[in-house]
């Protein structure tokens, strides 16, 4: 099944809607109620970011019985030093996103402690692009 | 540590409600950084204290399956924060008491810390 959400950039008050609804369908598909947490976890950290430093962007969610892959792609500033935004500390966010509790550059390697793959490749003035892949049994 | 016994020692009270009964409480986090919030890996009911009210507050409990917010200070708690607490079953307490305050009664009454 593949499932395909819109993000808006700045649009703190539906920040987490499509993590929201991610959530709601892995428990409706009785995924085990850790690897939702993990999944969604980083799934919401990874939206915020779009909100937080992207334009606009899109979550693509492809879930079967084995996986799930989401992929979130925005058109941004891109990352120039993804090495760099991966350091624990790290941010660039500006004191807008840390009025909501982020902004600490603790997203990028908290998604990549709760995925199973996490690849991200960006480029400068163009945007974004994060997979998250999560498997259902280990 | 019962929802009832965290009104008493903090003079709490309830600001929403949910159509569950509320869980006791089994240990609790005191932070403002919902990064941080994000990064408990496992947790047996754990209670969020806090003093920062926005949606995104919501949000974070709702993606860690979080059921207990201790809000702080007398915040104020929008109407929306409410209606998506309660649509997700997190029952929201609030306090005028400092974080430190809140916090310190808690722990002296035997609510553990999360780490």
């Amino acid at each position: 099944m593949k499932f395909v959400y819109n993000v808006e950039g700045g649009d703190f008050t539906n920040a987490g809607s499509s993590s929201s609804e991610v959530k709601k369908m892995m428990k409706q598909l009785g995924v085990a109620s850790d690897i939702i947490k993990h999944t969604v976890v980083a799934l919401y950290e990874a939206e915020v970011n779009i909100v937080a430093h992207a334009y606009s962007g899109t979550i693509t969610v492809d879930i079967d019985e084995n996986r799930i892959h989401l992929k979130l792609e925005d058109k941004g500033p891109g990352i120039p030093n993804i090495d760099q935004a991966m350091q624990k500390g790290y941010s660039t966010a500006s004191s807008k996103v840390r009025e909501m509790g982020f902004g600490a550059g603790m997203g990028l390697p908290n998604m990549k402690s709760n995925a199973d793959v996490l690849t991200v490749n960006s480029e400068v003035g163009k945007g974004t692009t994060v997979e998250i892949t999560n498997y259902f049994s280990k | 540590m019962t929802v009832e016994k965290v009104l008493e020692l903090v003079e709490g009270e309830l600001i929403n409600e949910i159509t569950i009964a509320p869980e006791s409480i089994n240990c609790a986090l005191a932070s403002d950084l919902m990064s941080d919030v994000l990064t408990v890996r496992n947790h047996e009911t754990m209670m969020l204290i806090t003093g920062l009210t926005n949606l995104q507050t919501i949000r974070t409990c709702e993606m860690s399956d979080i059921k207990h917010i201790l809000f702080v200070r007398g915040k104020e708690v929008a109407e929306e924060m409410k209606a998506l607490a309660s649509e997700n079953d997190i029952l929201l307490i609030r306090t005028k008491y400092s974080l430190y305050r809140a916090a310190g009664l808690l722990f002296g009454a035997g609510l553990k810390p999360v780490y």
